[in-house]
């Protein structure tokens, strides 16, 4: 990936794409929910705040909240992770992407951490 | 506590977790993978942290026929059954598996959670029987899948096939002395091998020998999507002690034709509430403790739910009220939303 992407605490990417910011799961993430069998996004237009919860993910174990690490408002959801969860497993960065955010404030985009950071966060 | 395969399972790069105070694979290649592979395949799983005792003596028979609900009596030598064991109540202390070595030897395999107080009870209600606890001296491996039969055939010197379901022999297994039972908690067909835990190498021969058969380790986590597609009960989930065996589907198990600690409870007992299986038919997974609704009434709960890898549905066993039929719709609160599913079996799987 040529662009930066950022990492927030609760494990969510973001990366900056034509003005809208791009959001999914970490690898770390996915490995730790294991197989992924439902996602429940947001609907287009639904406003959130910095960590509010946005999308819930279930693995075969567990249920996650999914949080939204920079506030603004959902413009565009991936639909195809309705039909495929798994993509979150095997494309976590790619074909995993969960929603596009037009974000209200990019200083927090700033503000997540870098790939470094966040590798030395989850102890790599 | 770690049984005698924890670095065999290190080695696989298991995901470890606790379960009632043993360290546990929870999965390796992952939970899907695993699951499909014993329905297709054969899996091999560590056991070794159910619990196991004998009972023996002149005395063993009239002790476990008192223990159980099931009826014994029918039971030949080398042969065994799935039974409760309730209390005066009629509530469960646990489910069982009882093998009748012979009439003054009984073998008893228990759930993990329940191994000391099953030993207490146990010994409370059969104090003529010699009971020793054998759990921590045997260790436990169950070979399941429809390639069981063909792959534990070639590692043993026994014939498999005259080996039916619930029934054991003494044989040996690369040159180990064990039991082989074809018995198993994942609705294949399958066996589980009992033999001296100081023998951690079996793990490996096992799966060496099997490879041709595609084998793979299975955790704790496909053992559990694996019963619950078959239909059958957790103990602690489904079942428990404030659970009988008519509420949950083990009326089956319960034969008052004969002597039992619970059974004056449970012949008098009216049932207000029943397990059933259901699916949610769009969205997301119900687990554990999730809201029944029947008409917007909080009716019932989910004592089980998770994803299906063999049919990919969302799926799970609940308390309904007893008059509740097969297809009714339902809704399970998960999260602040509801979901609508509908009644169905708790057998969701029937192998061919």
């Amino acid at each position: 990936m040529a662009e930066e992407i950022r990492f927030s605490k609760e494990h969510e990417w973001a990366v900056i794409r034509e003005g809208l910011a791009v959001i999914g799961i970490s690898d770390f993430a996915q490995k730790q929910l294991g197989d992924i069998v439902s996602i429940e996004l947001p609907k287009i237009g639904n406003k959130f705040k910095q960590m509010q919860t946005m999308a819930i993910v279930d693995s075969i174990k567990a249920s996650s909240d999914i949080f939204c690490p920079i506030s603004g408002e959902i413009v565009e959801i991936n639909e195809g992770l309705l039909e495929h969860p798994e993509w979150v497993n095997q494309s976590p960065y790619e074909l995993g992407w969960m929603v596009k955010i037009k974000p209200s404030n990019i200083k927090e985009f700033d503000n997540m951490m870098t790939k470094e950071q966040y590798e030395s966060f989850i102890g790599k | 506590m770690k049984t005698s395969f924890y670095e065999m399972h290190k080695s696989l790069n298991a995901k470890i977790v606790d379960f009632h105070g043993w360290e546990m694979p929870l999965q390796y290649s992952g939970i899907i993978d695993e699951h499909v592979n014993v329905r297709k395949n054969v899996g091999l799983f560590d056991v070794s942290h159910m619990g196991r005792f004998t009972i023996k003596g002149p005395n063993a028979y009239e002790s476990v026929q008192k223990l159980v609900t099931n009826d014994i009596s029918k039971l030949g030598d080398s042969h065994g059954l799935y039974s409760p064991m309730c209390y005066e109540t009629g509530g469960i202390v646990d489910d069982i598996i009882v093998f009748r070595i012979n009439r003054e030897y009984f073998l008893l395999v228990v759930n993990a959670s329940n191994r000391e107080k099953d030993l207490g009870w146990i010994v409370l209600h059969s104090q003529l029987a010699n009971i020793e606890n054998i759990s921590d001296k045997i260790a436990l491996l169950a070979l399941q899948g429809p390639f069981a039969r063909e792959a534990l055939q070639r590692m043993v010197e026994s014939n498999l096939d005259l080996l039916k379901p619930f029934d054991i022999i003494t044989s040996n297994i690369f040159g180990t002395e064990c039991l082989i039972s074809r018995t198993g908690y994942t609705g294949e067909d399958g066996f589980e091998i009992f033999f001296d835990s100081s023998k951690a190498e079996i793990w490996d021969k096992i799966m060496q020998s099997a490879s041709r058969f595609n084998i793979k380790a299975v955790g704790l986590g496909a053992r559990d999507t694996l019963r619950l597609e078959a239909g059958l009960m957790l103990y602690g989930s489904d079942i428990d002690e404030n659970t009988t065996p008519l509420e949950a589907p083990l009326k089956w198990t319960v034969k008052f034709e004969k002597e039992f600690i619970g059974k004056k409870a449970i012949m008098n007992q009216k049932v207000t509430r029943k397990l059933v299986g259901f699916e949610i038919l769009e969205g997301r997974i119900a687990r554990h403790g999730n809201k029944v609704l029947i008409n917007e009434l909080v009716s019932g709960v989910v004592t089980s739910g998770s994803f299906s890898p063999t049919f990919k549905k969302s799926i799970g066993f609940c308390f309904v009220p007893p008059q509740m039929l097969q297809d009714q719709l339902i809704e399970i609160e998960i999260g602040d939303k509801l979901y609508k599913a509908k009644i169905c079996s708790t057998r969701f799987y029937k192998r061919a």
